[in-house]
């Protein structure tokens, strides 16, 4: 569900950003956008809807045909992962308002959403994104060998290793928890069924196979061969290994398969508030510290001539209003000052990151994810 | 598809066979040049030319590299969940869609031809949207998965959920292969066979079972063809599991989201080899049942 | 695929079983036994997805249904299906029509595997569709990159890649449509109109096209469908950028991922709508036939 946890409010929005600014999902938003159209607010609402609504169809028909190029102000293209629908979508929003106070242009920002996987590939063969907020670093790291990103250490070109928000993952159950799902050690017993993306092309799915492994490395006092077969257990739980994380939310929730969905705790939370009393978060003793990245595409900017503005876009994550808005979206803003003010609504537990436990992600991804790694074999026995 | 040619054989006019004939034609009727010319270069740049790329980068990478791609086990497990479950919805839909084509053509009841409207379904709906719907209907909680359920059978993120999704995707081929031929069928054969003191079921075994063979097979192939190369309706019903659920385009899919552009190309390359073979068996087939119809004709 | 289902030139429903021919007939009970399994599958297997969908779209109210279609991204998604459709089909038609009278007018060596090649698309596997299209125009990797980069014009991950795997897609419906009926025509009436002294186009126009419209009409309408409706060759080529390279199929999955699944079920009907009426011509349009061969 949006943020109103209805489905009727969207459409009313629909009229008012002719520009391809994403959907707002609150009515705070759908006054902003009426603000700063002010032109088209003027208009009675019905009326401007529909005249705005003609006037957005045909400049996107143009726009389509002619492949990118805008009259009125730039265009930026963030292709992203998963389950930032709802945080780009308000985010978008505020940025363009910020972008035309600071420079009186008025941009449009366009959203690619899908599994991290796909959405790198998308944008290492060519789909010309701006700036990629991918689920992992992994992801990022593939753009860069590609060479669309020019410097190898990207991570260092913006705060907090260029991930300006963290997350973790964590566990929804049914509604009074009727399987008793406490800890990660509970998702290997007989009859539990846990949904969990496939990590093959999900971001986050990779994120719950390293949280549960390193749990099992520690509840087995560091012997490999026993956390393997613990993840080995976990996955033989697994009845649907969908692509990406929207899709294992939605087979958790529409299509009511499963007894536990692990899954980002903002994914979670956004799942709770629109799914009222079926459900309730579960947080484990102990769970990963993920990091989703974002960077600038150097070779795309400098081609399309958008490096100041999607620049300014990423630093805005960092600004006092992107991380509020993080924080709005249930993401860990990664300034302090944001994260006590929401602390309220993160679980309190013991997290580790990846570059602790694994050494980093080109190591992770060697030992579990390339073809025929661990995550492999676990379906070949 | 290449029934047509069964199915008109009674009206189509013989292909002149003599030499001087064809040269004739050739001669008179004008825009061979103009339509040929057509015909070939946009096949070529719509058809042969992507088709060559995959193959061209395929064969940058070694013969040895290729077998691997092509024979790990997780890729030879979907070979046989693609392959096996598509060859179980062609005969299940060889058979009902036999009997669909059969009641069709030969008994009046209520509401014949909106069934038989019913039948192209598939071939006008998305892909996607049968997914989604077929999902929605066979999940535990739909309408359907909750009458399977119960019986233990597990109709959506299974086996059987690709077999529902193939079956409904490839339906229409048999009933529509042999629907024509079943229509041009001589009745008089079957009284004949029937004054001659042969049952119905003799009658129907050993004079009207050898003319559709053609066309049942014909139709069978094509939904076999069709079923194999399937995505959009299957993803979202199969579960996905590596091993057990997971359908070769789906392979491609997730190497190519992991980057692997070659081992991509490779496992492509092997599906579009086996659906260029499928298709020669289907133009065999049609020469097969053109010639019986000649014969009998 | 397409040919085998214009029954066009077909006999006209069969009579009644009567009792002359109760020779040939079954026993009631095994007629109706059959009739009861064929509407049975039929039932199962292809009514009630229709039904479910429909279901699925209006079940938070007409209210919420219609409001699907105000939303600018659905309307952007509809549009660009229908540029699609516009670009995909006008190509397949001529080809389609150069393909047909081809193939049915002349004879040559080599027309099976012409007829093979043609086939082709129908049997590969959609995916591969978007991917050939990415091995070659991709603008980092492809085999036309750098002319593509130099020239600043983008193919996949816009209309033109969106519209290209359309075209693959699609490409055998028209003429596999027509290729039954012109070979159903057979050539005399070429042939006598052109010993009558008119030139080439001015037969086909004339003399060909008149007699195979129907089959033609209906190719069209099947090929229009295919093409509005096909998700996994545009998926792989769309990037599916929200309000620029969204297809309606494309913006189904979205609206369903992002907790919409009334809306995405609306837009879905529309799809089915669009089906059930090109059934609908299906049947029109072999009315039309029969008639017209009763009269003549």
């Amino acid at each position: 569900m949006r943020a109103s946890g209805s489905e009727t409010q969207a459409p009313p929005a629909a009229g008012f950003h002719a520009d391809h600014a994403d959907l707002p999902s609150t009515e705070v938003w759908i006054d902003r956008l009426r603000h700063h159209h002010s032109g088209h607010a003027d208009l009675p609402r019905r009326h401007g809807r529909r005249a705005v609504l003609a006037l957005a169809g045909s400049a996107a028909l143009a726009l389509a045909a002619c492949g990118g190029s805008d009259g009125d102000g730039r265009t930026l293209l963030n292709v992203s992962y998963d389950p930032t629908r709802e945080l780009y979508a308000e985010f978008n929003a505020a940025f363009i308002e910020h972008w035309r106070e600071q420079t009186g242009e008025t941009i449009s920002i366009e959203m690619s959403h899908g599994g991290s996987g796909r959405q790198a590939r998308a944008v290492i063969d060519g789909i010309g994104a701006d700036v990629v907020t991918l689920a992992l670093a992994a992801d990022v790291e593939a753009v860069q060998q590609a060479g669309l990103i020019s410097s190898a250490d990207w991570q260092q070109r913006l705060p907090a290793n260029s991930a300006p928000y963290q997350s973790t993952l964590a566990f929804l159950v049914r509604k009074g928890n009727p399987k008793n799902i406490r800890d990660w050690g509970d998702l290997v017993r007989e009859g539990v069924d846990v949904i969990t993306p496939n990590p093959k092309t999900s971001g986050v799915a990779r994120w719950n196979f390293l949280a549960g492994y390193g749990w099992a490395l520690e509840e087995f006092g560091g012997d490999e061969q026993q956390a393997t077969d613990f993840i080995r257990r976990l996955y033989q739980n697994v009845p649907v290994l969908d692509t990406a994380a929207r899709g294992a939310s939605t087979t958790f929730t529409e299509r009511r398969i499963g007894d536990v969905l692990i899954n980002w705790e903002n994914e979670l939370l956004l799942a709770l508030k629109g799914g009222g009393d079926d459900y309730e978060i579960v947080v484990p003793s102990l769970s990963i510290l993920a990091e989703p990245t974002v960077a600038l595409v150097d070779a795309n900017v400098d081609r399309r001539g958008t490096r100041d503005v999607a620049e300014a876009y990423l630093e805005f994550l960092y600004s006092d209003l992107g991380q509020d808005l993080a924080g709005k979206h249930f993401y860990r803003p990664s300034n302090p000052e944001f994260l006590a003010k929401y602390a309220d609504q993160y679980p309190d537990l013991r997290l580790f990151t990846i570059d602790e436990v694994f050494g980093g992600w080109t190591r992770a991804t060697e030992r579990f994810f390339a073809d025929g790694a661990l995550f492999d074999q676990i379906y070949l026995e | 598809m290449n029934s047509e040619a069964a199915n008109q054989r009674t009206q189509a006019a013989p292909d002149p066979k003599p030499d001087k004939a064809r040269r004739l034609s050739r001669r008179v009727i004008p825009g061979f040049g103009l339509s040929m010319g057509i015909t070939i270069t946009w096949l070529t740049l719509m058809v042969l030319i992507p088709l060559a790329a995959v193959f061209i980068r395929t064969s940058g990478m070694g013969w040895e590299e290729f077998w691997r791609a092509v024979t790990s086990r997780q890729v030879v497990a979907s070979y046989k969940v693609t392959f096996g479950v598509s060859l179980l919805a062609a005969m299940t839909n060889a058979v009902f869609g036999f009997i669909v084509a059969w009641i069709l053509t030969r008994y009046r009841f209520p509401m014949r031809k909106l069934v038989d409207a019913l039948v192209d379904l598939p071939f006008a709906l998305p892909t996607a949207v049968a997914g989604l719907a077929l999902t929605a209907l066979y999940a535990e909680t739909g309408w359907l998965g909750q009458l399977f359920y119960p019986l233990g059978i597990e109709t959506a993120y299974s086996r059987t959920g690709i077999f529902i999704a193939l079956t409904f995707i490839g339906l229409p081929f048999v009933v529509r292969t042999v629907q024509p031929v079943l229509e041009d069928f001589d009745r008089e054969v079957e009284e004949a066979a029937a004054s001659l003191g042969a049952g119905r079921l003799r009658t129907f075994v050993s004079v009207v079972l050898p003319a559709l063979v053609p066309a049942l097979l014909t139709g069978f192939a094509l939904a076999f063809a069709r079923a194999v190369g399937e995505y959009g309706s299957v993803i979202f019903i199969s579960g996905n599991m590596p091993m057990r659920t997971e359908i070769t385009p789906l392979v491609i899919v997730k190497h190519l989201e992991n980057y692997n552009y070659p081992h991509a190309t490779a496992v492509a390359c092997v599906m579009l080899v086996a659906s260029f073979a499928m298709l020669l068996v289907v133009n065999l087939l049609q020469r097969w049942s053109e010639s019986i119809g000649q014969a009998r004709g | 695929m397409a040919g085998i289902i214009t029954r066009a030139s077909s006999p006209p429903p069969p009579a009644p079983a009567t009792s002359a021919r109760a020779a040939t007939a079954e026993p009631a009970w095994i007629r109706w036994l059959l009739i009861t399994i064929g509407v049975g599958f039929l039932v199962f297997f292809l009514l009630l997805p229709l039904v479910a969908i429909f279901h699925e779209a209006f079940k938070r109210g007409v209210a919420l249904y219609f409001a699907t279609f105000q939303d600018q991204y659905a309307l952007h998604a509809i549009r660009m299906t229908l540029t699609v459709a516009a670009i995909s089909v006008p190509l397949n038609l001529l080809f389609g029509l150069a393909a047909a009278w081809a193939i049915t007018k002349f004879t040559f060596r080599g027309k099976s595997l012409l007829v093979t090649v043609l086939d082709l698309p129908f049997a590969v596997s959609p995916v591969i569709a978007g991917l050939m299209f990415v091995l070659i125009f991709s603008t980092t990797h492809g085999w036309l990159a750098d002319p593509l980069r130099n020239a600043d014009i983008q193919i996949i991950f816009a209309l033109p890649g969106i519209a290209l795997a359309t075209v693959f897609i699609t490409l055998p419906f028209i003429a596999r449509e027509l290729i039954p009926v012109m070979q159903a025509q057979g050539r005399d009436e070429e042939y006598a109109a052109l010993t009558l002294g008119a030139g080439g186009w001015r037969t086909f126009l004339t003399v060909t096209l008149p007699n195979v419209k129907w089959g033609l009409f209906y190719g069209v309408v099947l090929c229009n469908a295919r093409a509005m409706g096909e998700f996994g060759a545009v998926a792989v080529v769309s990037g599916n950028i929200k309000g620029r390279t969204s297809t309606m199929p494309l913006y189904i999955e979205t609206l369903y991922f992002e907790y919409q699944s009334a809306a995405a079920f609306a837009l879905a009907s529309v799809l089915s709508l669009l089906a059930v009426a090109t059934l609908a011509l299906k049947n029109f349009i072999e009315w039309r036939a029969a008639r017209a061969r009763f009269k003549a």
